[in-house]
């Protein structure tokens, strides 16, 4: 036993308070007590510092952490410390995407987003663990080994970007910005309980982001609530010229749309997302918000989105097609991996090229490969990837169709809540369905995101997805914000216990 | 139809063409489009295809592709798509090329070539033309037994120019290429240097029993370094094929590497063994729409194409077939001899000059009508003196180059240096004398009948001028008073 009377338990509880409280509050209060001078920015480090070290063995949600963390520049605007997903570059840094492949490589430039990020003072925590190249819904596609889920150390985060959301979640980060291609930041949002923005397709420049599928990719914030969300938001989106596909629309200041009232709002449950294969745990906890929505004035209708059936297969075509392409860089030549058969005395380039791959990707990068590789070639091109553009219209179309009746829609995150590592491994199939809601948004383009509505009996966090029309982030962060008020399911912490005070 | 010659057989050509652009910066990035710098020099993360990186359009690129489109007389996708191109090759940084799949900037083109055997001109159509992205430079280096990779010239813009089967002969494919490279020449889009790599061409050709409508099986040449070769290689390429068909053998259809040294073609690579190229729509650059006006200002720009020059120069200023051809070669040199004709009328005059005296000296110097200061006014005076008898042709000749450097007239240099030609009576009859003193011997030659002696007396007196004299007017006087008196 450790304590040996009450008086020294309470001392320890009211230490390790003060100690973790820094860690646990949002970007957002530790911001304004920085301005009020209540706290200092090196403390903040600090703290976040030790909570990482009390964590991240059972957690592992980074795969680098920066050693120089405490002694960051402090001195910007907001030195506010953030974990980053380990695809987007950061100039002199190892940058793997959790892929053997890229082990070594050391980032020459910085991506747009950490520029902008740089240029508010942020320090960089280190680097998340994710899926391989963004390949997955858990976070066990990885090199480094799965990360924990911090409401259930036996459980799956989501994926891909897992290590950010385990990150925000067990406290070892304020934020983190992720990247979703299919669902990859709301997922692991929604199964760590925090919130999880996908931007518009082109709000936020992808320049730095190591591309998955390039023309469904977008950067996003992983955050503790509804307003750091938007704060972060405010300080990544924009127009880059580096970034064909970034959008020249103007950025709204986001936190000025958390007015706390949806009374004006129609909100469409579309039909076809409510399905035989939905955790009825998840389906009570999606009703429930619906009722504290309306309880605040929202009205809600029944809406459809015929093409929804076809969106897993298109988007599993489309995301591979361009992945195959996408990694095709990966050969050996220029950085990271190089494979040389041992046989051969004189090795024929094509070798090289297959040794390193054979060597450097995991099982589901080889697949995902494969199956792009398929979808593209000759013979077989207007059956799968010209069709798949076509239903790709299609499911833009009924959500175009679908804003002509409600101004946002509201769908669970996930069919289900984390799974046990380990569970869908061999299945991948049933992996795939975990973005089964998450897709369509990418597909389409418009933004998303998911934020915490509840708890299953087994204690693991339910996500609740709200879409909007392209570059609408505003109204999504207004309804988000709007039902965070109403409930305090974002304020529940898991029961990590830091190692440090079990002794 | 039976065959049993190798005359039984035609030949059906068509040509790629590829030709860099001379743009300041890369097509998708920033870095310097330059040649011959240290290797890796001109890179930076996106031409490097470094994780992460992105491509953005270099809009000069795409004006000069349009500006090549129409020159090619193509017609032009205002729907601006690109491409990837799915390969591995260690040149490839991407492991792709960015190009132009299903719209080709330009498509349905035509250029005209000479007929072989009469006046007539002869319709190559132009498949497409489309704008992609060069790839790397490999170096094999055999002492280390290892290849180096340069990527300067990664991302260099480059148009693909693509024929249709039309060509019938080796010496068609060698017309075309030369029609083909003035017209771009005129367009001041690319250096068009087959040396340095900045135009480049592959071959396919196969045969078929004349008469015969459907294309044989075709094989693909590549590795030709120059026109010369290109031709060299098709009647290579020609013969074998015939060679196969005739001893009952088919040709398979593959890539086959031109061998200068060895001037025959091996095979690469069978049709078994060809890519797979995966073409699909490149998600990085999004498709827009070209302003209809935009390639209507690009049209404005169009120099007047070499072949209408031809026609002009000899319908207009009746120049002949011969020397309008010679000064097309350079339009600078053509516009040049039209403001020459604006000033001096004597046009076969001022042909001769120029595809004598000028050429030369520009051949010797390696320099252009446009690395010179020569004006039309300064080059046609020097001609109208010549003509007048002021000065004297070899004085003209010391002149021109003069006027290369200089802002000077062509009167200010003939008075600086002296040069007018001497025609005065009393002048040239003082140095006449001084001459005759001097060779008393073949003044009694001449008086004892041998009047071919006179021709070296002249030679004599124009020395002692130092060119200035007057060679028709010393003659005149010689005779006068040697064989008259």
């Amino acid at each position: 036993m450790p304590f040996k009377n009450l008086t020294a338990l309470s001392r320890f509880r009211k230490l390790s308070i003060n100690m973790t409280n820094f860690s646990r509050q949002t970007a957002s209060d530790i911001l304004s007590r920085l301005t009020d001078g209540s706290i200092t920015a090196a403390s903040v480090t600090a703290s976040l510092s030790q909570t990482i070290r009390d964590r991240d063995s059972a957690v592992k949600a980074y795969v680098r952490l920066n050693p120089d963390l405490e002694k960051s520049d402090i001195s910007g605007e907001i030195p506010i410390p953030i974990a980053i997903k380990d695809n987007i570059c950061i100039r002199g840094h190892e940058i793997t995407c959790a892929s053997k492949i890229l082990k070594g490589f050391i980032s020459s430039y910085d991506a747009t987003v950490i520029r902008k990020l740089k240029e508010k003072g942020l320090p960089i925590i280190g680097q998340a663990n994710m899926d391989e190249f963004a390949f997955g819904s858990s976070t066990e596609n990885s090199c480094y080994g799965p990360t924990h889920n911090p409401w259930k150390l036996t459980h799956v985060p989501g994926g891909s970007s897992g290590g950010s959301a385990a990150a925000v979640a067990a406290d070892e980060a304020f934020w983190a910005l992720g990247s979703d291609t299919g669902g990859s930041i709301r997922q692991p949002a929604a199964f760590c309980g925090v919130v999880g923005l996908k931007p518009t397709y082109g709000r936020v420049s992808r320049y730095g982001l190591i591309a998955f599928a390039s023309s469904l990719d977008q950067i996003g914030p992983l955050t503790k609530d509804v307003r750091d969300s938007a704060l972060l938001l405010n300080l990544i989106a924009g127009y880059d010229p580096r970034d064909s596909t970034s959008a020249d629309v103007p950025v709204p200041d986001y936190t000025q749309a958390l007015t706390n009232d949806v009374h004006d709002l129609t909100i469409g449950i579309p039909n076809e997302y409510f399905i035989d294969g939905m955790d009825p745990e998840v389906k009570e906890a999606i009703r429930a918000a619906i009722d504290v929505l309306k309880s605040r004035g929202a009205r809600f209708q029944e809406i459809s989105l015929p093409h929804t059936p076809y969106a897993v297969s298109t988007y599993y075509i489309i995301a591979t097609a361009e992945a195959c392409s996408n990694l095709a860089r990966y050969d050996g030549v220029r950085y990271g991996l190089r494979e040389i058969p041992a046989t051969a005395r004189r090795a024929a380039i094509v070798d090289m090229f297959e040794e390193t791959r054979d060597a450097g990707f995991g099982a589901e990068t080889k697949r995902r490969v494969m199956l792009g590789t398929y979808a593209l070639s000759s013979g077989y091109y207007d059956a799968y990837y010209l069709c798949g553009q076509k239903v790709r219209t299609l499911i833009k179309q009924d959500f175009d169709n679908a804003w002509k009746n409600c101004d946002a829609i509201i769908t669970p995150t996930s069919p289900t809540t984390a799974f046990r590592i380990g569970e869908r491994c061999a299945d991948p199939l049933s992996m795939y369905l975990s973005d089964i809601y998450t897709i369509s948004a990418n597909l389409s383009g418009i933004p998303a995101i998911s934020i915490p509505c509840g708890f299953s009996r087994e204690g693991l966090p339910i996500g609740l997805q709200i879409m909007g029309p392209a570059f609408q982030e505003s109204l999504l962060f207004r309804i988000a914000h709007t039902y965070e008020q109403a409930v305090s399911w974002h304020k529940q912490k898991p029961e990590l216990i830091p190692s440090s005070s079990v002794d | 139809m039976s065959v049993h010659t190798p005359q039984d057989f035609e030949t059906v050509i068509g040509l790629e063409v590829h030709l860099q652009f001379s743009t300041r910066t890369k097509i998708f990035c920033g870095c310097e489009n330059a040649f011959g710098r240290d290797p890796n020099t001109c890179t930076c993360p996106v031409c490097q295809g470094l994780p992460g990186s992105l491509p953005v359009l270099n809009k000069t690129a795409l004006d000069y592709a349009v500006k090549t489109a129409l020159a090619l007389n193509c017609r032009v996708n205002t729907y601006i798509k690109f491409d990837r191109k799915n390969y591995f090759y260690p040149d490839l940084p991407k492991g792709y090329q960015i190009s132009q799949y299903d719209f080709p900037i330009g498509y349905d083109g035509q250029i005209q070539i000479p007929q072989e055997n009469n006046d007539t001109e002869k319709v190559i159509r132009i498949h497409r033309a489309h704008l992609e992205e060069d790839a790397g430079k490999l170096i094999h280096d055999s002492d280390h037994r290892c290849s180096l990779v340069d990527y300067n010239r990664t991302g260099t813009p480059l148009m693909e120019i693509v024929t249709e089967p039309d060509l019938r002969s080796p010496q068609e494919a060698y017309d075309y290429l030369t029609r083909l490279k003035l017209a771009l020449e005129y367009l001041e889009v690319s250096d068009c240097d087959m040396e340095k790599g900045s135009l480049r061409c592959d071959a396919n050709i196969s045969i078929r029993p004349r008469g015969e409508k459907t294309l044989g099986t075709k094989a693909e040449l590549k590795n030709m370094n120059s026109f010369k070769a290109v031709k060299a290689a098709l009647e290579f390429e020609r013969q074998r094929q015939i060679t196969v068909i005739l001893s009952g053998g088919t040709i398979i259809q593959e890539t086959r590497l031109w061998d200068e040294n060895r001037q025959a073609t091996q095979s690469m690579r069978t049709k078994e063994a060809a890519h797979d190229y995966r073409y699909f729509p490149d998600p990085d650059l999004v498709p827009f729409t070209l302003d209809e006006n935009h390639i209507e200002r690009i049209r404005q720009t169009l120099p007047e194409n070499p072949e209408s020059k031809f026609q002009r120069l000899q319908s207009d200023y009746g120049v002949s077939a011969y020397d309008a051809r010679i000064i097309i070669q350079d339009q600078y040199l053509a516009n040049f001899f039209e403001q020459c004709a604006s000033v001096f009328t004597e046009t076969k005059k001022i042909c001769n000059w120029i595809n004598g005296e000028l050429l030369k000296e520009f051949n010797t110097r390696k320099i252009s009508i446009r690395q010179t200061a020569l004006s039309p006014k300064n080059f046609t005076d020097l001609i109208r003196l010549v003509e007048e008898g002021a000065i004297s042709n070899l004085a003209a000749k010391e002149i021109l180059p003069l006027l290369f450097e200089t802002n000077q007239t062509t009167a200010q240099i003939i008075d600086d240096k002296g040069l007018a030609q001497v025609s005065d009576d009393g002048e040239l009859e003082q140095l006449i004398t001084e001459v005759l003193e001097k060779n008393p011997a073949v003044v009694e030659q001449i008086q004892n009948g041998d009047h071919k002696a006179v021709g070296f007396l002249i030679g004599e007196t124009m020395k002692a001028s130092r060119g200035k004299a007057n060679p028709k007017k010393v003659g005149t006087i010689l005779q006068r008073r040697l064989i008259h008196e």
